[in-house]
């Protein structure tokens, strides 16, 4: 299969933040990468160097086979960029700013045009497109945005946090919009902070962290990699709960920390699979004497996957400073 | 998910326009983009013109007869070229703000990510700043020819006159441009465009003739490029003989714009949006 995007040991610093240091990506033609990190990642860093607007400190990115150091302009030409903020001009209609992006690719007038009201039509936004944009809702303008970028029909679209600040309703609206897309064959870079709209859009996900990919692989290899089901049983009396523990922390499959909740009445375990494991809890509770009102198996989420591989919650940056130097043992700096 | 079979090729086939037709073409296609703005906002046209005009008519009917200018017929006379001078210029400020609030919407990315004439954002920037100006010299010039200003030379002089004010605003948007690309907001690049122009206007023969300054000031003022630029414009909408003044406020006007278009454009190929 073709490759559409590929970067080898890319890097880059401001001053003293590592900001990318040594990131390997391969994006198939026609495929979706999701880039998933949390804040400061680097994830907006990786999309600014493969998009021409920021110079590497070292490694190559190459997009079509073509480095963006060396022929931006014809890079320029090939990919499409929708930014972490929604850039449009406020001042303009939709119509008009879609006209305007037409006539920098160099489309005829008309073409611009035709083009600006397919796409209008498309995003859904046929009945807006003759006002300013400055009255449009967060979802229109990102619609808008995402319109903007694929003028030229490119052929590596990048989106640099598509949903955030969306409202769950517009997030599911553009989420099958993406989904469209890429049906559609183009080839997309996608980064998020998500864990679910990574799971939903993307074929690959590389998990970044503090400049470094840390993970990567299909939702549910990854799920696979680190293995286990979230276990929770419910008892019947609250009374129970410290001999329920004390019996689930006995059973063999059973891996990490037992978390109560006295107010569910419920403890949590990770377990190794979530084969077998029904009849095997109730067997023990039964034997140990205590009733059970509620078992529940969970797959691993994404999130943690993340926990996992990074010993943080992705919803949890305030943690970030607590184990900076974590990259520099799992990496070693040139 | 997305296994398609028929992966669409890349839409880059055609080749990559070059030449002066390209440059102008995405120049023009960018200062559209702000042009078209202007209607939609007529009340930032009005402000920008209402200041100007307030001070035409507060200088003329406070300070006028305090002040000395021999060789004049009035101070009108002397007073307006001035303050069209400055008003001309502080109009460049609009390319700074302008431009600080492109790159903090993020639209400076975007542009930066076509295969445009990258430099088109800049000229095209530029180009509608000027325009707007020529909007603000045509509405000062009515009013000074209400309060009694006349042009006493030729009109072809006083065509120079207004070429050589309208130059100088350009070149001015170059500095603005710089200033605007390199702070980190809408509201700093205002107060970092505005806040070095006022020295630079009052402290020339704009409004007073530098003979009234004491000897030190005269000697800064009558170095000012400024003065420059008002003395030639003076000269030439009086009908009399600017001297060298023309030439050295052509010469800085050429100078200013190749010096900042080019650092400009170096600032804005590393630019990047907050
Ligand atoms: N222009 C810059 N100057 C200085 N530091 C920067 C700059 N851009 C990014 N950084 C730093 O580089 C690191 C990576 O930033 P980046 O914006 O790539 O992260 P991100 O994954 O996109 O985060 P977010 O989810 O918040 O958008 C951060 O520590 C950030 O503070
Ligand atoms: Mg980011």
């Amino acid at each position: 299969m073709p490759v559409a995007v590929e970067t080898h040991d890319l890097r880059k610093a401001f001053g003293s933040t590592q900001a990318l240091n040594g990131v390997d990506l391969e994006v198939p033609r026609a495929t979706v990468l999701g880039l998933l990190g949390p804040n400061g990642a680097g994830k907006t860093t990786a999309v600014r160097i493969l998009t021409t607007l920021l110079q590497p400190d070292g490694g190559t990115a190459l997009i079509d086979g073509i480095n963006v150091v060396e022929d931006p302009r014809a890079v320029r030409q090939r990919i499409g960029l929708t930014g972490q903020y929604a850039a449009v001009d406020e001042r303009l209609t939709g119509s008009e700013n879609l006209q305007h992006i037409g006539r920098l690719f160099r489309l005829g007038s008309t073409e611009a045009r035709l083009r600006a009201d397919e796409l209008l039509a498309q995003f859904d936004l046929t009945e807006a497109a003759d006002r300013v944009v400055k009255g449009y809702s967060g979802g229109m303008r990102r619609r808008l945005d995402i319109a903007m970028s694929l003028i030229s029909r490119p052929s590596v679209l990048f989106l640099d946090e598509p949903t955030t600040g969306l409202d769950p309703r517009s997030r599911l609206g553009m989420w099958d919009l993406i989904e469209g897309l890429v049906r559609d064959g183009t080839t997309t870079v996608l980064t998020t902070q998500y864990l679910d709209e990574a799971e939903r859009l993307a074929d690959q996900i590389a998990v970044i962290d503090q400049g470094v990919v840390i993970a990567r692989g299909t939702a549910a290899e990854l799920k696979a990699q680190i293995g286990g089901a979230r276990l929770t049983v419910t008892g019947a009396s609250p009374a129970d709960l410290d001999a329920m523990a004390t019996a689930l922390g006995s059973l063999p499959m059973v891996i990490g920390a037992t978390e109560m909740d006295p107010i569910t009445r419920s403890v949590t375990v990770t377990v190794t699979s979530a084969e077998g494991v029904v009849p095997a809890v109730v067997r023990t509770l039964d034997s140990a004497g205590v009733e059970i009102a509620d078992v529940d198996v969970a797959g691993p989420t994404l999130d943690d996957v993340f926990l996992q591989l990074t010993g943080r919650s992705t919803a949890d940056p305030d943690d970030a400073d607590g184990v900076a130097a974590a990259p520099a043992k799992r990496k070693g700096r040139k | 998910m997305t296994a398609t079979t028929e992966t669409m090729e890349p839409a880059a086939a055609a080749p990559l326009p070059t030449g002066v037709l390209w440059i102008w073409r995405d120049s023009w296609t960018e200062a559209t983009r702000h042009l078209r703005a202007v209607p939609r906002n007529p009340e930032l046209l009005v402000f920008a013109t209402i200041q100007p005009v307030m001070f035409v008519l507060l200088f003329v009917y406070v300070f006028g007869g305090a002040i000395a200018t021999p060789g004049y017929s009035n101070y009108e006379q002397y007073l307006i070229p001035g303050i069209v001078a400055q008003t001309v210029v502080f109009g460049s400020a609009f390319t700074g703000v302008g431009l600080a609030d492109d790159l903090s919407k993020g639209m400076i990315d975007r542009l930066r990510s076509l295969p445009m004439y990258q430099p088109a954002v800049l000229i095209g920037r530029t180009l509608s700043d000027l325009a707007r100006n020529v909007v603000a010299f045509v509405v000062m010039m009515i009013v000074a020819f209400l309060v009694g200003f006349r042009v006493e030379g030729s009109w072809l002089a006083a065509l120079g006159a207004t070429a050589l004010l309208l130059g100088f605003s350009y070149a001015f948007s170059w500095i603005q441009a710089l200033i605007g690309l390199s702070v980190s907001s809408v509201e700093a690049a205002n107060s970092a465009g505005f806040i070095w122009m006022f020295p630079l206007t009052f402290v020339s023969s704009a409004f007073v003739p530098t003979a009234s300054m004491p000897s030190w000031l005269a000697a800064i003022a009558n170095a000012n490029p400024f003065t420059k630029l008002t003395n030639a414009a003076r000269a030439l909408f009086n009908g009399q003989d600017p001297g060298s003044d023309v030439w050295q406020a052509v010469a800085w006007a050429v100078g200013i714009t190749v010096v900042f278009a080019f650092l400009a454009a170096r600032k804005f190929a590393r630019s990047a949006s907050r």
